[in-house]
């Protein structure tokens, strides 16, 4: 199974889909698989603004807590609300309905992979 | 370093198992989903490879002695076919293991010991057999024996089809029974709060054991009554359960009687009949003379979905008085549970205590463990 080819990933293996100007951020099935089963994740709220490297949000699983970062700076305009009561929907569907949150980025992307040198680099 | 594989291997791959590395042995962290598999053990039953775990046989002349001078716990008033839980504890009153000792014969035993500690352990039963001059033949038979545990509340009734006799076994006792022409211990013990039991066979005789063990289950099928079960969910089990993990619980650095098992440690084992003091008694006396250990450990419930991790401070008014060892969001509970040191003045259940998860701070209160109990 294959990263999908429409975003660029991260070594701390967020991915990042551009869309009408705003990043959609998530993590990937390799990190889903690290953390197994989720059972909390919050993003810092609506109109948070941070740089590169900061975290941004933070993902929890049965077994380890794990911090979200983006690869770009900017802002962030929308966060996934149905992940409060069902945060197992980033262990049903990673790279759709468990997005985490949505970002008005301030700079470019920075260090990212597309998703066949991610794949290489992260075989599941 | 290559990690070292358990004969359960194959089976773990067959079952599309995420593998990772613990103890420097590849071992199944999870199949499907370590909350599924939780579930799956506390409501019918999970067979767990468990041979990671150092199988150390122990026989001789001093045998019983041997033990008696490395176990804070009596092990000369045990009889043949029982099983007792025991630490071995080192000169300072630290703890070197927690271990399972079966009783064979008076001068024939098996240690069921820690991955991470089975050759620190070997050295030490080494030094003391020296040190002592006892006559004793140490033999590790981990690398060529295989150790399943079978957990939950339908395995009896499974295991049952096939032995009238395992069924009947009572808590922390073991038969040996003969497969082919191999022994089998079997032992109605467990590490995760439920009953069932565990077994240690050759590793040429697994693929045969679990033949009748499982007999017609097919563990890949969702609804199973016995489905394989990865370390991640026996890490929840056993925190549900409060039983201590090496590295966690218990170390080297920790005082034994701070760790929750004082059933475990016999500070008049020497007055008993063949009874000998322990390593580390002398130390545990005086700590105990003295008024107890400075620090205790004491369960707590944590407030709200996120959960402490081990190594987080607990303080009360902004002052530090522990620090946690183990915690997890309770898959049965369905809150977060934890496990961690305090001052000993403060393990009244009821305290309240914040968390510093470095991410926030978390409300928690302690209370009376374990967490989950099976109702008898």
């Amino acid at each position: 199974m294959s990263s999908p080819a429409d975003r660029q990933y991260s070594k701390s293996h967020e991915w990042h889909k551009e869309e009408n100007g705003l990043i959609i951020l998530g993590v990937t099935q390799f990190a889903v698989n690290a953390l197994t089963d989720v059972t909390f994740a919050e993003m810092k709220g609506v109109g948070f603004k941070f740089e590169r490297g900061q975290p941004i949000g933070v993902v929890e699983s049965v077994k380890t807590t794990s911090d979200i970062y983006c690869a770009a700076p900017g802002e962030i305009v929308a966060v996934n609300e149905a992940l409060i009561n069902d945060p197992s929907l980033i262990n049903q569907d990673c790279y759709g309905k468990g997005w985490l949150c949505k970002i008005k980025p301030s700079g470019p992307l920075s260090g990212t992979l597309d998703a066949k040198a991610y794949d290489a680099e992260n075989p599941l | 370093m290559p990690l070292a594989r358990t004969s359960m291997h194959q089976f773990h791959a067959d079952n599309k198992a995420h593998m990772g590395e613990y103890a420097g042995w590849d071992m199944p962290l999870y199949y499907t989903s370590p909350l599924a598999e939780h579930k799956q053990v506390r409501t019918s039953g999970g067979l767990f490879d468990v041979s990671h775990m150092g199988r150390v046989k122990v026989t001789g002349k001093h045998a019983r002695k041997f033990l008696e001078i490395l176990c804070s716990r009596r092990i000369s008033d045990m009889q043949n076919g029982q099983c007792r839980y025991s630490l071995v504890c080192n000169e300072q009153g630290g703890v070197k293991d927690d271990v399972i000792v079966y009783r064979n014969d008076d001068d024939d035993y098996l240690i069921v010991v820690n991955a991470a500690n089975r050759a620190k352990l070997l050295k030490h039963f080494d030094d003391v057999i020296r040190s002592r001059e006892l006559t004793v033949k140490v033999d590790d038979t981990t690398e060529n024996t295989v150790m399943v545990a079978v957990q939950g509340p339908k395995v009896m009734d499974v295991v049952g089809k096939v032995s009238k006799e395992i069924p009947t076994l009572k808590k922390y006792r073991f038969a040996i029974k003969n497969l082919m022409i191999a022994k089998v211990v079997v032992s109605r013990t467990g590490y995760t709060g439920e009953d069932g039991f565990e077994a240690i066979l050759p590793s040429s005789l697994f693929a045969l054991a679990k033949s009748m063990i499982l007999q017609d289950i097919d563990v890949s099928k969702p609804d199973a009554v016995i489905k394989p079960i990865g370390l991640v969910a026996r890490d929840t089990l056993r925190t549900e359960a409060a039983m201590p993990l090496y590295g966690h619980e218990l170390g080297e650095d920790i005082n034994a009687l701070s760790c929750g098992v004082d059933f475990a440690i016999s500070l008049d084992k020497h007055t008993q009949e063949r009874g000998e003091r322990f390593i580390g008694q002398d130390v545990l006396e005086q700590t105990r003379s003295s008024g107890g250990p400075a620090r205790k450990l004491v369960g707590m419930f944590v407030e709200g979905k996120r959960t402490a991790r081990q190594g987080n401070p607990i303080l009360i008014a902004g002052k530090s008085v522990g620090i946690i060892t183990s915690a997890c969001p309770s898959p049965t509970l369905d809150r977060c549970i934890a496990m961690g040191f305090v001052d000993a003045a403060l393990t009244a259940p009821g305290t309240a205590v914040e968390i510093d998860t470095g991410r926030g701070m978390l409300n928690a209160t302690t209370t009376a463990m374990p967490f989950y109990k099976l109702a008898k």
